[in-house]
């Protein structure tokens, strides 16, 4: 913008900075409502979690201020870090699985798109994410409790002997939650995965099969380059959902056996209201969010940065 | 043109608003008047509900109907008396339970662990109703775990901060027809007996015990315990449970016990799956009849009796010298009264009616299965002689003869449980724990949440 000059800005000048005063006021006054309940619902809540990070409390007495103490205890407590570590190891399930699974499935029900078949597959791909996780959760521990149909089928086609209650051994007990979690966030990859596909253009397609290309090209080719956003979002969706889980290991597991499943979400939880140490609770509710965010951030920037 | 809010603004607007979000920082907990100790109050003579219409605010259990009916006919004598009840899982109310006696007291309110409430300051000091009403006349095993020294530790003596509606009972059910198949004439008396009876149902091809330990409920610790209690006096035990200065798990006797249960384990007593079966999957397939033994107590005395009627027995884990002392888990249903509940000498008046009332103790027998508190020579409702419940209650007068009433071990502190016994537990099963180290470990997450506390 360039200064006006001499006695005529002298004169403008105010009514500009007051008509510039009011819009600003207005537009305030416009986010306001929204921004209160942010204020309120989330931005007060995280600062108020901070703020008891740094005490030791049971949430009912008097408090002890002890600083960065419940920042140390996340990291050299064992159980504590080992629950970051399973967070971690559910990232492979939860997003690595539906989102290679499901770009095989999009493409497969795009070449069949015109079909009914499509439909029905698309359906039943999505009602996993239209099912309450709790439920989720309860019909799953059914199916593979040691007498589910898991193991009936198992035991159907001779592999009898790798028979076991999934969720109680502790070298399945992980996987079994992870797979639980893959199975509820497939169908939400799939479908964004298919929306992306069909805001690809065809001359694309066209243009590559007139050179040669055969189905395999064209999804490295030109599929996947262009659904970088989506996959992007898909990524940082199930990347959070690991990091945040709760309920499907709530209701399956509960975090055992011998804490070979317990999560930070669950472990928040227990911290805060089975043993009452709020301080520590809410310390690693924090350490939590920050890894959050730092797992999701370079995603967004990763999928910005290739729009350009 | 797009109107860019200059950062430098905003950011000063969102100090702003951070600012008066966490107005003043003060400390948490110390907006709110913390509630005083309530000192004994001296009550001259025994309280009455009185003659005026009350109502009375009732915290009870999910799945436990016998407070409600007790509160029925309470109702039925006492037509002033009305009853408001909300209900919850246990888990639910354990994790309520700090916060509700804080901001909603309810009058009468079932309890978890009392240490950390008596703390807090959030329960009533029930000792001036235990002069006006007598209770401190009742035999001390009733109350000992009801009592609290200042502060909440340790357990066993002190102030009574709560009563019970019965004392339940633990021990060994057992299914009587596979008891038979294997030729079990009589329960076992001594635990190479017992030994010996779950090696003749292991190669029967019967499930020896049933029990549950997956998920968060380490269910083991109720063999354990009694293994504890067969090689080993139960006073340490229960010194260890009242957080009383210098008590350890870690005894060479407790070892032992630890030990036993890992051959138990090993010797493939328990179901492949233990580590993923839930209590009530336990209770099925005990019912179901898929096995022997099982570890649990009175409180499903009434259930078992309906569902598998004739066919269930009870027994008190025997000890491993042949007529030694006998032991198990016997804690009251505890209820207690909220510091600051509206209608203190009602509720007061209530778990003494339950306590002495004839027809109360008809309902605590015959729907709780377990035995009323009271005092010594207090009726005893009739029993059949065929049934469980019978057991049970004849099992309770065998324990109180010596002397051996314990806490659960799960109930030392709040986070015991969860944190040590129930992922210690597990992995002793999985093979991932030695004995040695199991003890060792739970001393250790003992000792420090008692220190952190």
């Amino acid at each position: 913008m360039t200064r006006p000059a001499g006695a005529r800005s002298v004169h403008r000048r105010p009514v500009a900075r007051k008509l510039r005063g009011t819009r600003g006021l207005v537009g305030w006054l416009f986010v306001a409502p929204a921004f209160a309940f942010y204020a309120v619902f989330v931005l007060r809540p995280i600062a108020l979690t901070f703020q008891y990070s740094l005490y030791e409390w049971d949430g009912i007495g008097p408090s002890t201020w002890v600083g960065a103490a419940n920042y140390g205890r996340v990291f050299t407590d064992r159980d504590l870090f080992e629950s970051l570590v399973n967070a971690f190891q559910l990232i492979v399930f939860f997003s690595a699985v539906p989102v290679v699974l499901g770009l095989a499935v999009a493409a497969t029900i795009r070449r069949i798109a015109a079909s009914r078949l499509a439909l029905v597959a698309r359906t039943v791909l999505f009602l996993p994410q239209v099912i309450p996780l709790v439920a989720a959760g309860i019909a799953w521990s059914w199916l593979l409790a040691s007498t589910g149909v898991v193991n009936q089928l198992l035991s159907l086609v001779g592999l009898g002997g790798v028979t076991r209650a999934w969720l109680g051994d502790f070298a399945t007990a992980l996987p079994a939650v992870g797979m639980i979690g893959a199975w509820v966030l497939l169908g939400l990859c799939t479908l964004l995965l298919l929306a992306g596909m069909s805001k690809i253009d065809p001359a694309l397609y066209e243009a590559a099969r007139l050179d040669g290309a055969g189905p395999w090209r064209e999804f490295v080719s030109i599929t996947i380059p262009s659904l970088r956003q989506e996959i992007a979002v898909c990524v940082t969706v199930t990347v959070i959902a690991a990091l945040a889980s709760f309920d499907i290991v709530y209701i399956s597991t509960q975090g055992g056996p011998g804490n070979t499943t317990m999560v930070p979400g669950l472990q928040i939880f227990y911290l805060a209201f089975a043993d009452r140490e709020v301080g520590t609770a809410s310390a690693l509710a924090m350490v939590l969010m920050i890894l959050v965010i730092a797992c999701a951030l370079p995603i967004q920037w990763f999928a910005k940065d290739n729009n350009r | 043109m797009a109107r860019r809010v200059r950062p430098g603004r905003s950011g000063v607007a969102l100090v702003i608003a951070m600012g008066t979000l966490t107005a003043a920082c003060a400390p948490p907990g110390g907006d709110s008047p913390q509630p005083q100790a309530t000192s004994a109050a001296p009550v001259s003579e025994a309280p009455t509900c009185g003659t005026a219409p009350v109502t009375m605010t009732g915290y009870f259990e999910t799945g436990f109907p016998l407070p409600k009916e007790l509160t029925t006919e309470f109702t039925k004598q006492h037509p002033n008396v009305t009853w408001d009840i909300r209900e919850d899982q246990f888990a639910v109310l354990t994790q309520n339970a700090p916060r509700l006696l804080a901001d909603n007291p309810p009058d009468l309110m079932r309890l978890p662990q009392l240490s950390e409430l008596v703390k807090d300051n959030l329960m009533k000091n029930l000792d001036g109703y235990a002069t006006a009403f007598g209770w401190d006349k009742w035999p001390a095993s009733q109350l000992e775990q009801l009592r609290l020294g200042q502060g909440g530790r340790p357990r066993g003596e002190g102030s009574l901060y709560a009563l019970g509606l019965n004392m339940s009972m633990t021990g060994v059910f057992y299914n009587k027809k596979l008891a038979e198949q294997i030729g079990m004439s009589a329960p076992p008396a001594t635990l190479a007996e017992f030994d010996t009876l779950l090696d003749k149902a292991k190669s029967a091809g019967i499930t020896p015990i049933v029990q549950f330990n997956g998920g968060a409920t380490g269910g083991l610790a109720f063999p354990l315990q009694n293994l504890m209690a067969s090689y080993g006096p139960s006073g340490p035990i229960n010194d260890w449970i009242f957080q009383k200065p210098g008590a350890t798990i870690d005894t060479p006797s407790n070892l032992q016990a630890v030990q036993h249960l890992e051959r138990w384990i090993k010797a493939g007593y328990f179901q492949k799956d233990v580590n993923a079966v839930d209590y009530a999957t336990m209770m099925s397939r005990f019912i179901d009849g898929q096995g022997l033994f099982m570890f649990n107590g009175d409180w499903e005395s009434g259930n078992l009796d309906k569902q598998m009627a004739g066919n269930v027995g009870f027994t008190l884990m025997p000890s491993a010298q042949e007529g030694g002392k006998l032991a198990t888990m016997s804690a009251p249903l505890t209820f207690g009264i909220a510091a600051k509940a509206k209608n203190a000498d009602c509720a007061a008046y209530f778990l003494n009616w339950v306590a002495t009332d004839k027809r109360a103790r008809e309902i605590g027998v015959e729907v709780g299965g377990s035995r009323p508190l009271g005092p010594a020579d207090a009726y005893m409702p009739e029993v059949a002689q065929d049934t469980v419940t019978a057991g049970t209650l004849a099992a309770g007068a065998d324990i109180a003869a010596d002397n051996g009433a314990m806490d659960f071990i799960a109930n030392a502190t709040g986070a015991i449980y969860a944190k040590g016994w129930t992922p210690q537990l597990q992995k002793l099963v999985a093979g991932e724990q030695t004995p040695q180290e199991l003890l060792k470990t739970v001393q250790a997450d003992y000792s420090g949440q008692i220190e952190g506390n």
